[in-house]
């Protein structure tokens, strides 16, 4: 049991690139953490920093107390699940488990009760005997886990654990990591680019985006005010509509309403709704319908705006410049060609300053 | 997909291996058919008629307390070779795998002795370790050993294995390389964070994940040891002093060539061929499988 806290971590390599540019973060003891970000944004490293598998090149890592920045990866007291699982291929599934039992010169009497109380929650009893290789990938990740949680460690560190697996199954573990970590009430810091996972698995979220926190916070909290317009396109699926202010069409609805300084707009694709009506406060767009995705419990609709020109600051997920998306419930849905009109009200409005970096609150 | 090709002419495709075929039967089949029957043979003093002997030619070789000594030193010699050049190499290989500045030429520099030829790697060595004119021999005696390989025995073998041992490691070295990368990363920090220190990782990660490149380069080693040594003895000492340096393949040649003896070397040479094939047939059988853990 241990709060992990960073402070300050940097990490520069030898060639001068910046990985990580100070980055602060608290984790309370038994929290799960979530560091999520797009590929390359630094996530994975610093988790391999708490790890102790890459060196930290300024600021602090603490574990529990503890600053462990020189302290051996095995004399950290965390254990970590990997990617690719990591298994030892040459060793059975008892053996994998019982490794770093063995290397801390523990009685096998105590290796055994362990792996086997390891074994039963997370179901490979009868798998035992087997090696890495006759295992589905399923099977592999929950050795994994259990090499994880027989050690009983202070922290679990999880680098992207899900992304082999199938959609399914990756619904199902994340559930049974959830569970799982709820009932050893040990600290966690997982790491994922899938922001469903972080947002459905996090006490605690990092958004994090070219080695820099860019917000840090309850999972909901963040949905409903993304600190930047990197975290509003971000998180949430489909990502927030965003466009410029600048348009007298829309600058003209958010007259008055203390937004005049706001660059640029963020709407949910679920604030929208399809109607005749202008709100008394709000925003209304018109639309031509382009495209019809229909899920079954919701469908979504993508309409173009007249005149839109450009683009607001780049994210990933961002959609086309003048391109708007809108979830309806249901299945019923405008034709292909219609025009329509959407509406937001006031309150569902998120506005950001031009560069999109800090968020304003009228 | 159709996997077999198609040819206008059935006589093409025999055509086309002819060639090949032609090398295979003249310079492999046609001399060991040779060395067969020339085995059976037993030539006058003078080489002018040879009799039908049957299995006298191997039946003598086996009551020859010299082709045995020969025996038991060949098998000590691949052993030695085998176990210090593998050895060293996987040393290089485990500090070559290291992410570390200028890896890249190092690792280049390794390679390199396996492109110089057995003979020049004999003279090398000569000359580092020649009584006379070696310039490490200087220094040998300087430490108080008296080193003379020239008439010491057990210091000529020491010779022929090291020089052997030096020109095999860098093949050796190139495997385990190639066999190191091949092991995932993340599966040597999983066990660091399972609280393995370096030695213990190594035996009971890497060594086990390497064991079919063992395997493999033991079997190579072995038959590189048994056959592609000539050279090495040949240049630096002759088989000497006496018979101390004598293996297998350099009796066929002192037997057949230099000591006339054509039978009992074509019979040597029989029982050669049939230890090539022995190995060959484990290296099959074993190293082909690519899982062995």
């Amino acid at each position: 049991m241990a709060n992990v806290t960073l402070r300050n971590v940097r990490k520069t390599y030898t060639g001068g690139f910046e990985a990580i540019k100070g980055v602060n973060v608290d984790v309370a003891d038994g929290q799960f953490c979530v560091l999520v970000g797009p590929s390359g944004c630094g996530k994975s490293t610093l988790l391999r920093m708490v790890a102790g598998l890459e060196t930290v090149t300024g600021g602090e890592i603490d574990i529990g107390g503890r600053v462990v920045n020189q302290v051996e990866p095995a004399d950290r007291d965390i254990a970590m699940v990997f990617q690719n699982y990591a298994l030892y291929p040459h060793m059975s599934v008892y053996n994998n488990m019982a490794y770093g039992l063995r290397n801390r010169g523990m009685a096998e009497a105590e290796i055994k009760t362990r792996v086997e109380e390891a074994a039963r929650v997370l179901e490979l009893s009868s798998m035992l005997e087997r090696k890495p290789r006759q295992l589905s990938g399923g099977q592999r990740q929950r050795v994994a886990m259990g090499r994880a949680i027989v050690r009983q460690p202070k922290v679990f560190l999880f680098d992207e654990p899900l992304s082999n697996l199938d959609a399914k199954l990756r619904i199902a573990m994340r559930v049974e990591i959830r569970k799982l970590q709820r009932r050893l009430n040990t600290t966690s810091i997982y790491v994922t680019h899938d922001q469903l996972e972080a947002m459905t698995l996090a006490d605690i979220l990092v958004v994090m985006n070219g080695g820099q926190v860019e917000q840090v916070g309850n999972p909901l909290a963040i949905y409903e005010k993304p600190a930047t317009t990197f975290v509003a396109s971000f998180i949430g699926a489909p990502p927030m509509n965003l466009m410029s202010t600048r348009p007298e069409e829309i600058r003209s609805q958010l007259a008055g309403s203390g937004a005049a300084d706001a660059g640029i707009l963020g709407i949910r694709p679920e604030d929208f709704v399809i109607t005749d009506q202008t709100p008394d406060s709000g925003v209304a767009l018109p639309l031509t319908v382009e495209a019809i995705e229909r899920v079954g419990a919701e469908t979504f609709v993508y309409g173009s705006r007249q005149h839109d020109e450009q683009r607001v600051a780049a994210t990933p997920g961002e959609l086309p410049p003048g391109e708007v998306i809108v979830r309806i419930p249901g299945t019923e849905a405008p034709a292909i060609g219609q025009k329509i009109r959407v509406a937001a009200v006031r309150q569902k409005l998120h506005l950001f300053s031009g560069d999109g970096r800090t968020r304003i609150e009228a | 997909m159709q996997k077999q090709a198609i040819f206008q002419s059935k006589l093409l495709p025999y055509a086309l291996v002819a060639p090949q075929l032609a090398i295979v039967l003249i310079f492999f089949y046609w001399p060991a058919l040779q060395a067969v029957i020339q085995s059976f043979l037993l030539q006058d003093a003078f080489g002018l008629s040879s009799t039908f002997v049957w299995f006298d030619n191997y039946i003598e070789l086996f009551k020859d307390p010299a082709y045995f000594e020969a025996i038991v030193r060949t098998f000590f010699f691949s052993f030695a070779i085998a176990v210090s050049s593998l050895s060293f190499a996987l040393l290089l290989a485990v500090m070559a795998d290291k992410p570390l500045r200028g890896s890249m030429l190092y690792r280049t520099l390794l390679i390199w002795p396996y492109a110089v030829a057995p003979p020049v790697v004999g003279v090398l060595w000569i000359f580092m370790l020649h009584p006379s004119l070696g310039v490490l021999s200087r220094y040998l005696r300087a430490m108080g050993i008296d080193w003379n390989p020239l008439l010491d025995g057990n210091q000529a073998a020491a010779l022929v294995i090291l020089a052997a041992a030096w020109k095999q490691i860098s093949y050796n070295f190139l495997f385990f390389l190639a066999g190191l990368q091949a092991i995932p990363r993340s599966v040597f920090e999983a066990a660091a964070i399972d609280g393995a220190r370096p030695m213990r990782r190594f035996w009971t990660v890497t060594f086990p994940l390497l064991s079919p490149t063992i395997f493999f380069l033991l079997v190579v080693n072995i038959v590189y040891a048994f056959f592609d040594t000539f050279g090495i003895i040949d240049t630096m000492t002759r088989g000497g002093p006496g018979t101390s340096t004598v293996t297998l393949v350099y009796k066929v040649y002192t037997d057949g060539l230099l000591g006339g003896n054509l039978g009992s070397s074509a019979a040597q040479s029989v029982i050669l061929m049939i230890m090539v094939i022995v190995l060959t047939g484990i290296q099959f059988r074993f190293v082909e499988r690519k899982v062995t853990y």
